[in-house]
């Protein structure tokens, strides 16, 4: 039964990684950049949530679009003003900026709202009894809507024409504009909606942990990360795997070894991808021409 | 200066590398010495003396990163997991060993830049079959792991930290320790191997299809650079408490930030960058909070307005430096175009 617990926290945890991990690998396959600032996207989303439900007393129902909405405007905002001007320059500029702007927003909301954590009302509290304990609503809801989203993205990226549009640019910048794809609003709106779904995210991860920092989309977004090189970074199908994977992976060495190992677990599987498998499981090598 | 105009042949006063050797050595332990004689004079107060110790593990750790980052071309974000381990390795050396503190001190520092050493091969190793983002991702995985590690370990204190360290770091040791850091890795960048290790950074492929052991030269750079790292990790540990959450990515960012506003492969660039940086949070005490801000709205802006830093790749030497102020001397004394001599 134990086991089963720490496969649903594994599944919970892995989905909000996995939310996290698509925007890393949609704005990787699109700009080849690791996003940086995109694990402070997700504090962001949970600060404006709680400010606004706490501070502003709006409902929870107003609250969490709204913190969705302003989370991807900032991430549009954060690429027209500091990628965009650098998107032909080296790589490793357009790296260290991202790590710039990581910087500017954990030191901002520090000293906006302080260091020291603040405490976020689980927005779905109870639960349905299951075998002998309670599954709290928050797992519930966890798995369903990132299930939801997923499917939904899966849908928009090849159905739709933006999800063509982001397919193309994804491929080839420079053909994608010749045959009349607009690249910068594909751009931008990728950004947004990786910024969307960190800020879903935030609100499902900080349901079930309680509290929000400064710091914490550091961390998180980290782990997200290596849940997108682990399935294959610019893979949608990889980053879902990953996360789930990285979940259990956590939620397994956590019960099971020591709670404090669980992150040197994860940065070791990343290292085992790294070194074995570089493209991740679904992702597709790169060869350099000479 | 740039714009003297070549006067016939000049003599010129530092011709010979051992002239400038000579003059460099003469120089540094000029300032050794002057910035010795002021502390033990009380003209700088113990506060002053301990922000110059300060800037001296600064300027190792830029100086050191930039032989990865700058001369190597790779982007290493682990730099503080090096930094840690030849901290920890100095520290409990000192903590355990009851020796004059002239004669344990170096050992202590040389023992962490040799632990920083190994491990940076092993790490450069594997790390270094993979480049750009993945390098940067992998190191700063190893980076945190040791910290994880570190933090549960019994023998380095845990999360509480490693305490009752001696305060052996002094301002002649420092300045010893940035002369032999920028010593290194100067000359390295200046033999045939730092030749072999600039190719690397030029064209990967170029430089293998030369014949340079490319994987070789990696990894004995990266080490070099992890070793050095280790060493201002000794000199760190010998001023403080150490705590693992003290080496975590913000530190290793913290680090590239100096290089790279310094400019990538320049060491001058480094230790200007370095010292401004430890100095300017200090003068700005009463905005501790806004340091940090400051620090990523000028990493921002200087990516997007001077990519190269503000040195670029230029580097300066005090014996040529010395030569175009004579030219210059003589050529306003000897008028324009005088060609005289």
């Amino acid at each position: 039964m134990t086991v089963l617990y720490q496969l649903i926290n594994g599944v919970q945890i892995g989905s909000i990684y996995a939310l996290v991990a698509l925007g890393y690998s949609m704005v990787y396959g699109i700009v080849r950049l690791i996003n940086f600032a995109h694990g402070d996207i997700i504090m962001v989303g949970a600060y404006a949530v709680w400010f606004l439900m706490v501070r502003l007393g709006v409902p929870a129902w107003a609250a969490v679009p709204l913190a969705i909405l302003f989370s991807s405007l900032l991430g549009m905002g954060i690429e027209k003003v500091a990628y965009k001007p650098l998107r032909n320059s080296a790589r490793i500029s357009l790296l260290i900026t991202a790590i710039g702007i990581s910087f500017l927003l954990q030191n901002l909301a520090q000293v906006v709202f302080g260091a020291d954590p603040r405490m976020f009302t689980n927005l779905f509290p109870g639960g349905i009894p299951f075998g002998g304990k309670d599954l709290p609503y928050v797992t519930v809801v966890t798995v369903a809507v990132s299930a939801v989203l997923m499917i939904g993205l899966s849908i928009l990226v090849s159905r739709t024409k933006i999800g063509k549009a982001m397919r193309a640019v994804s491929e080839d910048k420079d053909t994608a504009q010749l045959m009349g794809v607009n690249v910068n609003n594909t751009i931008s709106f990728t950004f947004a909606l990786g910024s969307a779904l960190a800020a879903v995210a935030a609100v499902l991860y900080c349901s079930s942990y309680a509290q929000i920092q400064p710091t914490m989309g550091s961390m998180l977004g980290l782990k997200a990360f290596v849940a997108a090189v682990l399935g294959g970074i610019g893979s949608m199908p990889g980053a879902m795997l990953g996360g789930l994977l990285i979940g259990m992976a956590e939620s397994l060495t956590k019960g099971y070894i020591s709670s404090k190992l669980a992150d040197a677990v994860v940065f070791g599987i990343l290292i085992v991808v790294l070194l074995f498998k570089p493209a991740g499981i679904l992702g597709r090598g790169v060869r350099e021409k000479v | 200066m740039g714009g003297v105009k070549k006067i016939g042949e000049p003599k010129r006063l530092f011709s010979s590398t051992w002239s400038r050797y000579l003059l460099n050595v003469l120089s540094a332990a000029l300032l050794c010495l002057a910035l010795v004689y002021l502390s033990v004079s009380r003209a700088i107060t113990p506060y002053t003396s301990s922000l110059i110790v300060q800037i001296g593990y600064n300027i190792i750790l830029a100086v050191s990163l930039n032989l990865a980052a700058g001369f190597l071309g790779q982007l290493p974000l682990g730099h503080a997991g090096f930094m840690s381990v030849g901290a920890y390795a100095a520290a409990l050396f000192t903590k355990s060993m009851d020796l004059p503190a002239m004669l344990e001190f170096p050992i202590a520092i040389a023992l962490g830049g040799v632990v920083a050493f190994l491990f940076g091969i092993v790490i450069g190793l594997p790390a270094l079959r993979l480049r750009g983002d993945y390098l940067a991702i992998i190191t700063l995985g190893f980076a945190e792991i040791i910290r994880v590690i570190i933090n549960n370990l019994e023998f380095t204190g845990g999360a509480i930290g490693l305490r009752g360290i001696p305060r052996h770091s002094t301002i002649a040791w420092s300045f010893v320790w940035v002369f032999v850091t920028i010593y290194a890795i100067s000359t390295l960048i200046r033999s045939r191997h730092g030749r072999a290790i600039l190719s690397i950074r030029e064209d990967e492929i170029a430089a293998e299809a030369s014949g340079i052991s490319t994987t070789y030269y990696k990894v004995i750079a990266f080490a070099i650079s992890a070793a050095f790292a280790g060493v201002a990790g000794g000199l760190y540990a010998h001023t403080t408490i150490l705590l693992p959450s003290n080496f975590g990515f913000m530190k290793s960012a913290e680090i590239l930030v100096m290089v790279v506003l310094g400019g990538l492969g320049s060491i001058l660039g480094s230790v200007i960058s370095a010292t401004v940086l430890t100095i300017l949070p200090e003068l700005l005490r009463g905005f501790k909070e806004y340091r940090m801000i400051v620090y990523a709205l000028v990493l921002i802006l200087v990516m997007i307005f001077k990519p190269s830093g503000l040195c670029g790749r230029y580097d300066f030497s005090l014996g040529s430096g010395i030569d175009r102020v004579f030219a210059a001397i003589r050529a306003k004394i000897l008028g324009k175009g005088g060609n005289a001599k």
